[in-house]
């Protein structure tokens, strides 16, 4: 994973709660089987719009998606995290985020800032009055700046040194693998398990 | 002080303590006791673990079915839509190579993945169970800790078997009184989910507790936790008790013998304590609750069905308004219509949250020896390979065509727009399904989420009705809705 410290660029201001991973990447392009390729498929169903943020300019080359409360509800599908990355955005700002939707994104990078609803609103009229106003994402002192708005955002402390160090979670978990072993083997008998498999499915 | 159900459960499977406290802990590895894999969540998770060179740990802890992708006619044809048909082919390959137990689409195991996993006898109290899924909260029915993670996390379980997590806070459901004749399962969680809304449960993991759960079936319970996630709940569960054994007893994977026994000494203990405490408690009047109904475009926004479609003007907050105004404009309604003046043209019977038996039998209990609307066209898709040949030994499907239905095969079919089974724009369904979010089942499509029984009402009068609307019951129909 690539280390994020800072990133400055345009805001797009989606002035929406309750945005699900169903809108982010519709189901139909979940059938692929790649993990790169899917900035089509973002907000596939709202750019069929004309009047949708993204397909004005300048918010079209947006870097830093400023959302409203509850992103990224629903599915657990990654997609919607491959789905922004792959457009282009490097970190959504909202005041509350879907839990696994939170986790796929510092699986991947992608910073899910989450900053209080009211700096949000703040936020929001400056990039809708300047259009094309960038926003300083800076992880190090967990500030977003706007204008002439500088926000406190959370994200958990784990989180944050791994975006900051850019690493690999598997990685870092083999490193205990003895404690896995050790685990493992006091596991009692009546667990279930799938292999072998108790019935004839033919 | 004792601990919480969700406690326990966490507590006995920790490989590794996270160092800190409070919110500045480092996450726990936490042991995974059970992996369900389907085809939209694991081909990027298979590479990564090819890319890398790493074995998958467990096989002997995982198992994969086809539910999504999979048409529910002509299953023993190839499937026509190409990337589908890859998707699927990319699983059994992985399978294949990787030494993955598969059921494939027309073998009697297939099915739902978090329809498989209890009917096998897979899902026990007080396990750990993940799956590319959000809904593999449906697990937590048993007394397991189970959620749903991302394709990242499907790799991480596969090449270590644990996960990384933080503790998660906790929140009882209490569901005190006895549900009235037609109200169901699905009427006590899409009540909750109105009243704590979509984000509610971000961060906690819900325990539902009190006389209106315990008197509820396992495939109910099911019900009720699959759509935890619905309430932004990272789990749901319900304590096992004798109702899991009975249930549980007997499954090709439920342990025999001298195994049982200890199993069952082991699951007794699976209960919150006297003395523990939640981080908040809920409360629920199982006696007052009404068939409950969506309006709008996500799941919290449901209402009584004998109540009107709300006004934006009805929320304080700026933002439901906002979210209340996009979706009567999406879904088409009226502020003021009653629910139950709403035409539909599609009722959906189906999906992980209401395709088991159970939820097939209060159907058919319904429909029996009457006549659907002509307007109205109905799917009915079992959850599982299995529940279609258990409904048919009972001759449910002749119920369902008799009445007009169609008798599917099994899959995630019409609950989200991944296979053939779709709404077309503007086209309004009765769904059982767990999700009535925009374009959900079909582009353009509306849903309105409801109970197996009020789907069934509803398409006998072709518009949102509950059991109690119809006309001179058939004797005998209303006595087996227990769910």
């Amino acid at each position: 994973m690539e280390a994020f410290t800072t990133h400055t660029g345009i805001g797009v201001p989606l002035r929406q709660s309750n945005v699900d991973t169903d809108q982010i990447i519709p189901a139909v392009y979940l059938k692929r089987i790649t993990r790169t390729g899917f900035e089509d498929a973002l907000f596939a169903a709202w750019r069929k719009d004309e009047s949708f943020i993204l397909n004005q300019a300048p918010f079209s080359a947006g870097s830093v998606l400023v959302a409203g409360p509850d992103f990224g509800t629903g599915s657990s599908r990654e997609h919607a995290v491959w789905a922004l990355k792959d457009y282009g955005f490097k970190a959504v700002l909202s005041s509350r985020f879907a839990d696994i939707f939170r986790g796929n994104s510092g699986k991947q990078g992608l910073l899910a800032a989450q900053v209080a609803q009211d700096d949000i609103e703040l936020i929001w009229k400056v990039l809708e009055n300047h259009p094309g106003t960038e926003v300083k994402v800076d992880l190090v002192s967990k500030t977003v700046e706007c204008g002439n708005i500088v926000a406190p955002f959370d994200i958990d402390d784990y989180t944050r040194w791994r975006l900051l160090e850019g690493l690999d979670d598997i990685g870092l978990t083999l490193q205990h693998e003895e404690d896995i072993t050790a685990y493992e083997a006091t596991r009692p008998s009546f667990k279930p398990k799938t292999l072998p498999a108790k019935v004839d499915a033919g | 002080m004792g601990k919480t159900l969700a406690e326990k459960v966490w507590d006995a499977h920790v490989v590794r303590k996270g160092e800190g406290e409070g919110a500045n802990a480092q996450p726990d590895l936490l042991f995974i006791d059970l992996h369900l894999v389907h085809e939209v969540t694991s081909p990027q998770a298979f590479e990564g673990l090819r890319l890398a060179g790493r074995p998958l740990r467990r096989v002997d802890l995982t198992i994969a079915t086809e539910d999504h992708n999979t048409p529910t006619l002509d299953i023993d044809k190839p499937i026509a839509d190409l990337t589908s048909r890859t998707q699927i082919e990319t699983l059994r390959a992985n399978c294949r190579e990787f030494g993955v137990r598969l059921h494939s689409l027309g073998d009697k195991e297939q099915g739902i993945v978090h329809v498989v996993g209890p009917q096998l006898g897979l899902t026990q109290p007080g396990m750990t169970v993940v799956c590319g899924d959000s809904h593999t909260s449906t697990h937590g029915a048993f007394g397991a800790l189970a959620m749903g993670i991302g394709t990242s996390e499907v790799e991480h379980v596969m090449a270590t078997q644990t996960l990384s997590l933080k503790p998660f806070k906790t929140m009882a459901i209490n569901v005190e009184g006895t549900l009235r004749p037609g109200v169901t399962a699905k009427d006590i969680i899409l009540a909750v989910i109105a009243k704590i809304g979509t984000g509610g449960g971000q961060g906690y993991v819900l325990e539902y507790r009190g006389s209106a759960i315990r008197a509820l079936s396992m495939d109910a319970r099911m019900t009720i936790c699959n759509m935890s996630i619905e309430a932004g709940a990272r789990a749901g569960m319900v304590a096992p008790d004798q109702t899991t054994y009975d249930y549980m007893e007997g499954r090709p994977h439920a342990p025999e013998g001298a195994d049982w026994d200890a199993a069952v000494e082991y699951w007794n203990t699976l209960h919150t304590d006297a003395d523990a405490t939640f981080d908040v408690e809920v409360d629920l009047d199982a006696d007052t609750l009404e068939p409950f109904v969506t309006w709008g475009t996500n799941p919290g926004q449901g209402v009584s069905l004998s109540a009107k479609v709300p006004s934006p003007e009805d929320f304080g907050d700026e933002n439901a308004k906002a979210a209340a105004e996009r979706a009567l404009q999406y879904m088409g309604l009226e502020a003021g219509t009653p629910m139950k003046d709403i035409r539909v043209d599609t009722v959906f019977l189906g999906s992980c949250t209401n395709s088991r038996i159970e939820d097939l039998r209060a159907a058919a209990d319904i429909i029996r020896g009457r006549e659907k609307d002509p307007k109205v066209r109905m799917l009915v898709v079992p959850g599982s390979a299995r529940v279609r040949l258990e409904a048919e030994a009972e001759g449910l499907d002749k119920v369902f065509k008799e009445f007009g239905a169609e008798w599917r095969f099994a899959g995630c079919s019409m609950c989200l727009g991944m296979n053939p089974d779709q709404l077309e724009p503007g086209e309004r369904c009765a769904s059982t399904s767990n999700r009535n979010f925009e374009g959900r089942q079909g582009k353009g499509g509306r849903t309105h989420l409801v109970s197996p029984v009020v789907a069934a009402a509803t398409a006998v009068r072709g518009t949102l009705s509950s059991p109690s609307d119809l006309e001179s019951a058939p004797a005998g129909t209303l006595t087996g809705i227990a769910v």
